[in-house]
């Protein structure tokens, strides 16, 4: 410390070793946007709305209708996905929380301060999407899991097939709605980050997953053929969403279309973040 | 130090920074000085990395900085107040942005401290007010207690205690042996804080000089005194340099001598002085006046 010639306020001391800054790593990058995530109380709302939506919403269609009896045409697969309708509604908030992690920061001016510091700005994309999706992943499974053992449960109990996780597609059915909102939350924050402004990524995202597929149902069949392919179908396909049955791509092959918008959306976040003034 | 070379950035077709030169040294408050517009702000973008400068360069500490392994070490910047995430609180944003630099909580809430928001750091920053917003913004550019600091109008908004708790901060800063580069668009509060000032107008360098050159071109504009012996006055000052403007009240407009001579001249002569005032608001002046006719300080600065 120099001589206190003034009263001043403590200042920026003599670097001292345990506060000084280090190089910028990406698992350091990780922590910070954690820190940022963990901090956001919409993080926290849209999260509780995800699990209260499909366990919920699970739980209130297995009530629903004639007790579930597995045949050849119900399969018991289709029972869960049926059991899984919340995930309709649960990625929209999934969407809005992946929109809002990147498009959050351009409206508050944050990206500022955090480009300023890290100044490679990859690192910044990179783990926004390692955080969400550590976060996504694991809490929709459980909330699928969650779910499983209730709608069962609720099923078994008024008269309807006892349905097993071992069951053919079942698992896949569980573990596939967890991976599908999990590139959910990703195409979202790639949307946050190439459109930059909270309500042009939320207003793209909701028509590209609820207003087009209606739309695309309702074309002349000669030109439907795209349908199959546009993100919402070709995702429901690895966990039979209810409203898009029928699809002709298998299950994996629909999940790899929708992993193949996330990328090029992604590409492309990377892409304006790294070339486009901040 | 920050060494700008013929920096240059349009948006379109407008220019907002045209050819800049200049070199911030370390060890000194540098003032950078401008109206509203000039490209203060976008000046300091470019240091930051946050725009990509049409053409030129632009170097912190003697490195291209979105290059540097350690960029908190190197350079803090406050952009503006609204840089921070309203939905969080001081304490997460100042967190966050530590992270990236391996720093730890202990530092965040040293200069939490030194920022003195304690009271509020659990407080999510949305309602901060324009002078709290402030002081978290000076707090986010020092966590890395980096080798330069730049800060854009930081007095912005804040109190008198604020204004001067900047002043000291700034002060101590170079004092470290670190470099400050401050924007202001206020003459009057650089020349208390900086010692060398950068007058930019239009994206242009306009000059470069000391305060004590600013100064004495800008106090040469004269002292304003207020007695009833204004003829006397005049006869007593009256020297080869020195002008005594007398409008027809009791007071003159005397330049070419200084508050001091003048008080040491009226009080040998007996002549009663009911306010003597060096006219300071002729800082605002002189600046208004090289921002808006370069050429005619340009004899004046040196570079």
């Amino acid at each position: 410390m120099s001589a206190p010639a003034v009263q001043a306020p403590a200042t920026a001391q003599a670097p001292a070793p345990a506060t000084a800054a280090g190089p910028v790593t990406q698992a350091r990058v990780v922590r910070a946007e954690w820190t940022k995530l963990r901090g956001l109380r919409s993080t926290w709302w849209c999260g509780l709305g995800a699990i209260v939506l499909i366990v919920g919403l699970g739980a209130a269609v297995a009530e629903g209708g004639a007790p579930y009896k597995v045949t050849a045409a119900n399969t018991a697969a289709a029972a869960i996905s049926d059991s899984l309708l919340g995930l309709l509604l649960a990625q929209l908030m999934l969407g809005v929380v992946g929109v809002l992690a990147f498009s959050g920061e351009y409206g508050t001016g944050m990206i500022r301060a955090t480009l300023a510091v890290v100044p490679a700005r990859l690192p910044v994309l990179w783990a926004k999407l390692i955080v969400l999706a550590g976060l996504v992943l694991p809490v929709t499974l459980l909330c699928a899991v969650a779910d499983f053992f209730t709608a069962t449960a609720l099923e078994s109990a008024r008269g309807g097939s006892v349905i097993s996780l071992a069951a053919p597609g079942v698992l896949r059915t569980v573990a596939g709605s967890a991976l599908y909102l999990t590139v959910i939350v990703i195409i979202g924050l790639a949307l946050g980050g190439l459109l930059r402004k909270t309500a042009a990524g939320l207003a793209v995202f909701a028509a590209v997953f609820f207003v087009v597929p209606i739309i695309a149902g309702a074309l002349p069949h000669s030109i439907q053929g795209f349908a199959p392919y546009l993100p919402s179908n070709a995702g429901g396909a690895l966990w039979g969403n209810p409203l898009a049955t029928g699809n002709p791509l298998s299950p994996w092959a629909g999940f790899a279309v929708l992993c193949g918008y996330a990328v090029v959306l992604t590409t492309a976040a990377a892409w304006r973040l790294r070339r486009r003034d901040a | 130090m920050i060494e700008l070379d013929g920096l240059t950035k349009r948006y379109g077709d407008k220019t907002a920074v045209d050819g800049l030169s200049f070199v911030v040294e370390p060890g000194v408050v540098t003032g950078f000085l401008g109206p509203n517009g000039a490209g203060k702000s976008t000046t300091m973008r470019l240091i930051a990395g946050l725009d990509r400068p049409t053409s030129g360069t632009v170097r912190v500490n003697g490195k291209h900085y979105p290059g540097a392994p350690a960029p908190m070490a190197e350079l803090g910047i406050l952009l503006d107040a609204r840089s921070v995430h309203p939905g969080l609180s001081a304490r997460n944003n100042l967190l966050a942005l530590a992270r990236t630099a391996g720093i730890g909580r202990r530092r965040v809430d040293e200069v939490i401290e030194l920022a003195g928001l304690a009271e509020v750091a659990g407080t999510r920053a949305g309602g901060f007010s324009l002078g709290m917003g402030q002081r978290l913004g000076v707090a986010a550019a020092l966590l890395g207690q980096p080798r330069t600091v730049v800060l854009d109008e930081p007095v912005n908004g804040l109190d008198p205690d604020g204004v001067r708790w900047i002043r000291l901060l700034l002060r101590s800063l170079a004092d470290e042996g670190r470099t400050v580069f401050v924007s202001s668009h206020l003459m009057s509060e650089m020349a208390q804080t900086a010692t060398h000032l950068v007058v930019l107008g239009r994206g242009r360098l306009i000059t470069e000089a000391s305060v004590e050159e600013f100064t004495s071109h800008a106090t040469a504009a004269g002292v304003l005194v207020r007695t009833p012996e204004t003829a006397r006055l005049g006869q007593v000052l009256a020297a080869p340099g020195v002008t005594v403007i007398n409008d027809g009240t009791d007071v003159v407009r005397v330049s070419g001598v200084t508050a001091e001579q003048i008080g040491a001249a009226a009080w040998r002569a007996h002549l009663p002085v009911y306010e003597l005032t060096p006219a300071h608001a002729s800082l605002e002046e002189a600046f208004m006046q090289v921002t808006k006719d370069s050429i005619e300080y340009h004899a004046g600065a040196t570079r």
